[in-house]
């Protein structure tokens, strides 16, 4: 699967459904915590009150957003933490490693951080001869396999227990063939423990970033961030400008959104909020803009600017389930994907505003209500308009176009069309010409027209 | 320019329509008996709620837990209990390697997630909190009731909390866990593989 090196999202997509039985678990695992987000989401009669409130927040930060990154830095500032600012990917990888070569640092543990993935710092870190340790596990795991995360809460969720085996057994020396998730998870904490004890540096994202007090928070099922950062003197937080908000009681909405969201807890194990460096040591924060400054000013795409994240999206999405995490070819897939990559490039990702069913649903369980499927609708559009669209989705349009002006034509092709459907043998319905025909039925014809069963019925009428 | 005017500049030039902050003054969750449910959701997630009186009561409920009897290196930040191990002492965080046991203060529970909040105020090493091998918290009640440490929700939560001074906080809900692993929850990822809250009146 790591093999994926295309942009075409169909192509990447095909090649997962290779594997029926994997598509399969994939989609279930994937609805097994939609389910469990459902249930939690139940649990608060306030969550669509929790749902607007965070939405409303996030757009009016956005509507400040400079004047909260001036309180930010300030606050920041008064409690002894270093911030720098990077316009894009570039120049935020080499102000990390400057922190890292003026302390002379070798060794990096770092928790997960989307903005890291994006900004492509690991091969960059490791260029100039510093090892990167990724201590989230599934983060690890993908790591150790040379793969970029498939998801962006659950890095791993595309591997099977077998996977995870296969790869500690080679890279970490546990038994082969013991597949015990207990087993292998008790490796990679002996590990990890040790690459914790050796890094002279941590690394972390910012779940949220609060321009009142100049602190961030992060969030973490394992406990990674903290003991990343809480051995080290040094600790760099790296976070998009978006990742604001204003007051510290506004956590309290986007905290308990956040988990039942992503994984159907009711909160993450920890939630850190630094204020300030360990006793004698530095803390640094990153602010990237890295296209954000551009997305901010569509009205069409704003809202998109509202993430937090949390990966519901991806879980619900029909399209998602089943073509896999990788076949976005990009770090951030699913629905929200879909949208913040062709922004950002959208020669290479021309493909993803059509990995996409319009079904709605991952506006519906976007805590923070971005209009997802409707962007995505735009951006088709947008798409079609750049001519970037490829001839296979062009021409069946204009055909399309041009029968449905012509109502005879169209009435007639209907009845060919259910004449082939009744009569032809599968091998000419069912091939490669007719992607509609793939990996489904087509539907049974029926036996009479719809238009000829309501000229029958208004005639009925009309004789009685 | 530098980098930060310049985003700061791209930032600002912009026509984003301005949006009100909504209130956070609403009706959120209350439940019946809020103890309770801290112990339900406690448990949910793997971790354990117990009431003890004093001091006393705490080294009688820690003496049955078999990880507690068995920590060879301890660590307390309790009043009135003893570690093997004196924080204060100790300059290196990565001394604190080996720790099995830590009991540390916790200073209010929250229903509706089973979250404790944990600050460095009297914890020399943050560390301390994340790298022992298992972990109870203690939060002393008021006036000898549960009740008054436990809060419904997380807006209530953040209503006790000020950030006067350079603090780290954390909720802390349940041991440290993974599910990465095919979807199987393991307990025990990198931090605590268990968590006591015990509620001292
Ligand atoms: S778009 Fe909404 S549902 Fe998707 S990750 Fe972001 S916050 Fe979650």
């Amino acid at each position: 699967m790591s093999a994926i090196k295309s942009y075409d999202h169909p192509t990447n997509a095909n090649q997962f459904n290779k594997d029926q039985e994997r598509t399969h678990w994939h989609d279930s695992s994937l609805w097994f915590i939609r389910e469990k987000r459902d249930r939690m989401s139940k649990s608060l009669p306030e969550w669509e009150t929790l749902r607007s409130c965070a939405s409303q927040i996030k757009a009016h930060t956005v509507s400040k957003l400079a004047d909260y990154l001036e309180e930010f830095e300030k606050n920041a500032t008064a409690r002894g933490v270093t911030v720098h600012w990077a316009k894009d990917a570039e120049e935020h990888n080499r102000i990390v490693l400057e922190i890292l070569q003026k302390h002379e640092a070798k060794r990096i543990v770092k928790s997960k951080s989307m903005l890291t993935e994006e900004c492509h710092l690991n091969p960059w870190l490791e260029k100039h001869g510093i090892e990167v340790v990724d201590t989230d596990l599934g983060e690890r795991i993908v790591q150790l396999r040379e793969e970029p995360p498939s998801h962006i809460v659950m890095p791993a969720i595309h591997l099977k227990k077998e996977d995870v085996s296969n790869t500690f057994h080679e890279h970490l020396h546990t038994e082969q063939g013991n597949h015990d998730p207990n087993y292998l998870t008790e490796s990679a904490r002996q590990h990890l423990r040790q690459k914790f004890c050796q890094a002279d540096v941590g690394i972390t994202g910012v779940n949220f970033a609060i321009a009142e007090t100049g602190g961030f928070v992060v969030c973490t099922n394992e406990g990674n961030a903290d003991l990343g950062v809480s051995l080290p003197k040094v600790h760099i937080a790296c976070m998009g400008i978006e990742k604001l908000i204003p007051k510290v009681d506004h956590l309290s909405i986007f905290l308990r959104l956040l988990a039942r969201s992503a994984t159907g807890q009711p909160i993450t194990t920890y939630s850190s909020h630094f204020h300030g460096p360990v006793e004698g040591g530095e803390l640094h924060i990153v602010l990237v803009d890295n296209g954000r400054s551009k997305i901010m000013n569509s009205d069409d795409y704003r809202n998109s600017l509202k993430c937090i994240r949390c990966g519901a999206c991806m879980n619900t999405c029909p399209v998602y389930r089943r073509s896999g995490g990788h076949s976005y070819a990009a770090t951030v897939p699913g629905p929200i994907g879909s949208i913040l990559n062709p922004l950002r490039d959208a020669k290479h990702h021309k493909t993803l505003p059509f990995a996409c069913t319009l079904c709605g649903s991952c506006s519906d369980v976007c805590p923070v209500k971005i209009n997802l499927h409707e962007q995505l609708l735009t951006l088709r559009t947008e798409v079609k308009n750049q001519k970037q669209l490829p001839m296979s989705k062009t021409m069946p349009m204009r055909i399309a176009s041009y029968v449905f002006q012509r109502p005879k034509l169209y009435a007639w092709l209907g009845g060919v069309g259910k004449f082939f459907l009744r009569t032809m043998p599968r091998f000419l319905i069912y091939n490669s010409l007719n992607p509609w025909g793939r990996n489904r039925e087509m539907p049974e014809a029926p036996p009479e027209s719809f238009r000829k069963q309501y000229a029958q019925r208004a005639k009925k009428k009309s004789d009685n | 320019m530098s980098s930060k005017d310049h985003i700061l500049k791209s930032v600002r030039n912009q026509l984003v329509p301005s949006a009100d902050l909504p209130s956070l003054d609403q009706e959120w969750i209350q439940y019946d008996d809020a103890v309770a449910h801290f112990g339900e959701v406690l448990q949910a997630v793997g971790g354990t709620a117990i009431a003890v009186e004093g001091i006393d009561g705490l080294t009688e409920e820690l003496a049955k837990v078999p990880a507690y009897t068995e920590a060879k290196k301890t660590v307390s930040c309790i009043e009135g209990l003893v570690g093997t191990v004196d924080l204060a002492r100790v300059e290196d965080p990565h001394d604190l390697e080996d720790v099995d046991y830590a009991v540390l203060p916790g200073e209010f529970a929250v229903a509706e997630n089973a979250a404790v909040w944990v600050t460095d105020a009297n914890i020399r090493h943050r560390v301390i909190a994340f790298i022992p091998q298992h972990v109870s918290l203690v939060i002393h009640c008021p006036d000898g009731k549960v009740e008054d440490a436990v809060v419904n929700n997380m807006a209530e939560a953040y209503q006790r909390l000020t950030w006067g001074r350079n603090e780290f906080g954390c909720f802390i809900s349940g041991p440290s866990k993974t599910a990465d692993i095919e979807q199987s929850l393991v307990i025990g990822a990198h931090g605590a593989r268990s968590l006591h809250v015990f509620f001292v009146v």
